[in-house]
């Protein structure tokens, strides 16, 4: 073979193939459909259920499309008598023991083999033997069996191999006895597991929480976004009559590939909580009323206004969940900055903000996710990634199986279900020390006593790739020496030639540094005269009056437990939020109904600066409106010009006038060393799997999962 | 991998893993895997004849891979047996030469005789009456049984009984 492409035939079209390529990958691309069960692009090739089989010229058999090579020359025929008599005798040999209970099936609709049995079956079957019957397994509350309609086409199987890190199905048996399944009973745990429902080709892996909920055909399919973590994962909504029934992924190869987390995929149960807060409310003494929009708009208005009038405006803290969006983010901002106020926050995990100045305009990997997944090292500094972004820890996964490196520099192991170079596990409180001895080891030659093992070979790691990354993790971004940990990194990443990236928090922190919600910054980046407070300041020290925009503090913030004591002792405190908590009635004087994601549109940029804007999928719950809506007629009642915007499209238009085109940052020179908190005496907050923000706190079957979990906030003193 | 759904894997017996340390380097680097039914045979030998999970999960942690690879492999082998049973295993071929040459008559003779059916194990855990063998390739010797590892051929009746005597 010559060159990269060789021609082949196929249905008598030349086509051009590159050798090495499987028929189905050049059928696939042209067009040509060839029926198929186990192959699947993002998998490793079994060739098991022999329904892709084609003729290929001067060949007596027929040769499976999936695991036959192309070679120059070579004559496919997808249609031909013989390969359609070998694909209808596959589907006949398919069918001899699947139950055809299509009409109970959550699959119909939607199902490979319905599908294909249309195109390939016969309308009698030949057989009239009993059929098998499979006992179904018990895998958690996620995902649903009936194994009675499995195929045995082992797509599950190998995706717990190749991307999960971890099998924990299995082939069970053989023979007409063979199972798919976990032999001894037990739960499916990892955190990308609802993958498998949309890899099985047939109803035996289903979702548990959906299952007989709607039928596939009654649903709209629409697009949005996940609103969950950093990297903003592409998914499709699936909608009957403005409710929202399920999630699944909504393929980008640039982005999450195929797949979604199980938090991505689940959380919308949190959506429809009994505890959503259907109406305005207003606090009249201790008593709570429900009111109509206007009347409470109006309320929070006068009382925003009368304490700024009393106080001053330095009265007024405005915080907002790093999960809202860039819309959210920047009207917060503009509420806050012309009330007169620099007192805006979204950072509300961070406990040390000694060199916020060097925080980033738009914090994130400092690269595309594909490119990060084909970087020779990456060095992970205090983060437990498959927690903090399940689909980044994927990606992380991919450098360590594509021949990359990984390494750690943590307070803890971390079980990435994959090879790892190195991990220097330091005591939380003395992380730092970690990265010096690293830094050290680099200054050193391979041989030079001192540096032990562990920190040498890091460094070398780092020295050696020519694409290297350090990534701060969500347990480095809300460390009491973030500071004095990023300044560590970002020496090391000079010394080493490498980028220096960032986990963020939420959905959106990128988007949020961006628009200005930050005491420092203004919209685009600019750095601010004055010095206004920070999250935990904010959280930590009651002002007047507070704007808060959809998060529990009791949770979502560093300071926890003290930020409802704070918050009680405000004189008036605004939320915007979606659920209803009895801490809000507590500190709260008018609670607004906030969409959550599924009802608003928006925009949120992702940990690679990639801006992804959707539109609301389902219809607001109760009352509800979209936040950016509430944030502008709430502008327009506190006097605020220059904000009525009539569309989000608008609004989002002014929001790239104002960022522009992020420019491209100076990287700092890293010379002074910040004093962050002391670290032995600050608990870092801890982000969980399922504890990571109010909506996925309310999604039943995430919490009946051994994952589940609040964040244990503590106290932390500023 | 800790799962607190898991019991603590067995500790291997000595005779497991020298068996085990023996075959690992026979295959190339990280395939391990490979060695799962040697450590599995010494396993379910040193158990009196069958498998537990608990036994499973300690070769899987020896090698280093999921349990689960190691189940597959277990229940995939007519010779491994994952619930408990007798010590001796006995079956009876049944195939055409065997059954031409009177092996059904066996087959209900021993079941009749140890008051168990074919699958079964006596209750004092003496004897675990398989299954019946599609042709263990002893034709000329029809009917035959296997008795553990070893060949039982030309059988009577009479021969039957003092085979199953002389089982401990
Ligand atoms: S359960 Fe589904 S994905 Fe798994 S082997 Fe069976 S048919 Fe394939
Ligand atoms: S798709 Fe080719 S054998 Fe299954
Ligand atoms: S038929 Fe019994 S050994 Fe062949």
């Amino acid at each position: 073979m010559s060159d990269d492409t060789l021609t082949i035939e196929i249905d008598g079209k030349p086509c051009s193939a590159r050798p090495g390529q499987m028929i189905i990958e050049v059928t696939d691309a042209e067009d040509v459909y060839v029926p198929r069960f186990c192959y699947h692009r993002k998998l490793s090739i079994a060739a098991n259920c022999r329904m892709c089989l084609v003729e290929v010229e001067n060949v007596p058999k027929p040769l499976p499309a999936c695991a036959t090579p192309v070679a120059d020359g070579m004559k496919v025929r997808t249609r031909s008598a013989l390969a359609v008599a070998a694909q209808k005798a596959t589907m006949e040999f398919l069918l001899i023991n699947h139950p055809l209970d299509c009409p109970i099936c959550d699959q119909g609709g939607e199902c490979e083999l319905q599908d294909l049995a249309m195109g390939y079956g016969q309308d009698v079957s030949r057989y009239n033997e009993g059929k098998r019957v499979v006992r179904d397994k018990n895998l958690g509350p996620l995902v649903s069996t009936d194994m009675t309609r499995c195929i045995h086409c082992t797509r599950c199987v190998r995706f717990g191999q190749e991307i999960a890190g971890i099998q924990e199905l299995g082939t069970v048996g053989r023979g007409e006895t063979t199972e798919i399944g976990t032999f001894i009973e037990r739960s499916i745990d990892h955190e990308l597991s609802g993958n498998i429902i949309d890899l099985c080709p047939v109803g035996a892996l289903n979702s548990k929480p959906f299952r007989y909920r709607a039928r596939s055909w009654e649903m709209a399919q629409i697009e949005t976004i996940a609103a969950h973590d950093c990297v903003g994962s592409n998914l499709y909504a699936h909608v009957r009559r403005g409710r929202l029934m399920r999630v699944v992924p909504r393929p980008n190869d640039e982005v999450n590939e195929t797949w979604i987390s199980d938090r991505d995929r689940f959380s919308y149960e949190g959506i429809y909580s009994d505890d959503r807060l259907l109406r305005p409310m207003v606090r009249d003494g201790d008593e709570w009323h429900e009111t109509d929009w206007s009347t409470a708009l109006e309320t929070a208005a006068r009382g925003l206004q009368q304490a700024i009038a009393q106080a001053g405006p330095q009265g007024l803290g405005v915080l907002t969940s790093p999960s809202a969006t860039l819309e959210e983010h920047f009207l917060a901002a503009q509420i806050a900055r012309g009330l007169g106020t620099d007192n805006i926050d979204h950072r509300l995990m961070r406990t040390d903000f000694s060199d916020e100045k060097r925080d980033p305009v738009s914090p994130g990997l400092g690269m595309s996710l594909d490119d990060f997944a084909s970087c020779d090292a990456v060095l992970m500094v205090g983060s437990d990634l498959r927690k903090e972004a399940p689909i980044l820890a994927h990606r992380l996964r991919q450098v360590a199986t594509g021949g990359g490196r990984v390494g750690f520099v943590d307070s803890e192991h971390r079980n990435l279900l994959f090879p790892v170079m190195a991990q220097a596990i330091h005591p939380s409180a003395r992380l730092a020390e970690g990265l010096e001895k690293l830094l050290e080891a680099t200054r050193e030659s391979h041989t030079a006593a001192g540096a032990d093992d562990v920190h040498s070979s890091l460094a070398e790691m780092l020295k050696t790739g020519s694409r290297t990354a350090i990534v701060l993790g969500l347990r480095a971004a809300s460390h009491p020496e973030f500071g004095r940990l990023r300044t560590l990194a970002g020496r090391l990443a000079a010394a080493t030639g490498s980028t220096l990236g960032y986990v963020t928090h939420g959905a959106n922190s990128a988007g949020a540094a961006m628009v200005g919600a930050l005491p420092h910054r203004r919209a685009g980046g600019d750095a601010v005269a004055g010095k206004g407070s920070n999250a935990l300041q904010m959280l930590t020290h009651p002002l007047a009056a507070y704007l808060l925009h959809g998060f529990e503090p009791e949770w979502d913030t560093a300071a926890g437990d003290t930020a409802l004591a704070t918050l009680a002792n405000a004189g008036f405190v605004t939320v915007l939020t979606p659920y209803l908590t009895d801490a809000m009635r507590s500190y709260g004087h008018v609670l607004l109904p906030a969409g959550t994601f599924a009802e608003t549109g928006g925009t949120f940029v992702n940990v690679e600066g990639r801006w992804q804007s959707f539109t609301g999928v389902a219809s607001p719950v109760g009352e509800s409106r979209p936040a950016w809506k509430i944030l502008r007629v709430l502008a327009g009642l506190l006097g605020l010009e220059g904000l009525e915007y009539d569309d989000i499209a608008g609004l989002r238009a002014a929001i790239e006038t104002v960022t522009g085109h992020p420019a491209t940052e100076d990287a700092p020179d890293w010379q002074d060393s910040p004093a962050g908190l002391d670290p032995e005496d600050t608990v870092v907050p801890l982000t969980t799997l399922y504890g990571c923000d109010a909506i996925v706190r309310r999604a039943a079957a995430l919490q009946a999962t051994g994952e589940a979990g609040r964040a244990p906030c503590r106290e932390v003193s500023a | 991998m800790s799962d607190p759904a898991r019991e603590e894997p067995a500790v291997l017996p000595e005779h497991v893993r020298e068996e085990l340390d023996r075959w690992i380097p026979q295959f190339p680097e990280g395939r391990q895997r490979s060695a799962i039914i040697a450590g599995l045979r010494a396993a379910q030998h040193e158990n009196d004849g069958f498998l537990t999970p608990q036994l499973m999960d300690a070769v899987a942690d020896y090698l280093d891979l999921p349990p689960i690879q190691v189940y597959e492999v277990a229940t995939f082998y007519s010779m491994f047996e994952t619930r408990p049973v007798g010590r001796h295993s006995v079956s009876v071929c049944t195939n055409v030469a065997c059954m031409l040459r009177g092996a059904e008559k066996i087959v209900a003779h021993i079941e009749q005789r140890l008051g168990i059916k074919t699958g079964q194990s006596t209750s004092d855990g003496r004897i675990f009456l398989k299954q019946e063998e599609e042709c263990l390739a002893a034709c000329c010797g029809a009917p035959m049984m296997m008795v553990d590892h070893k060949y039982f051929e030309n059988l009577t009746l009479q021969d039957v009984d003092e085979i199953l005597d002389g089982l401990e």
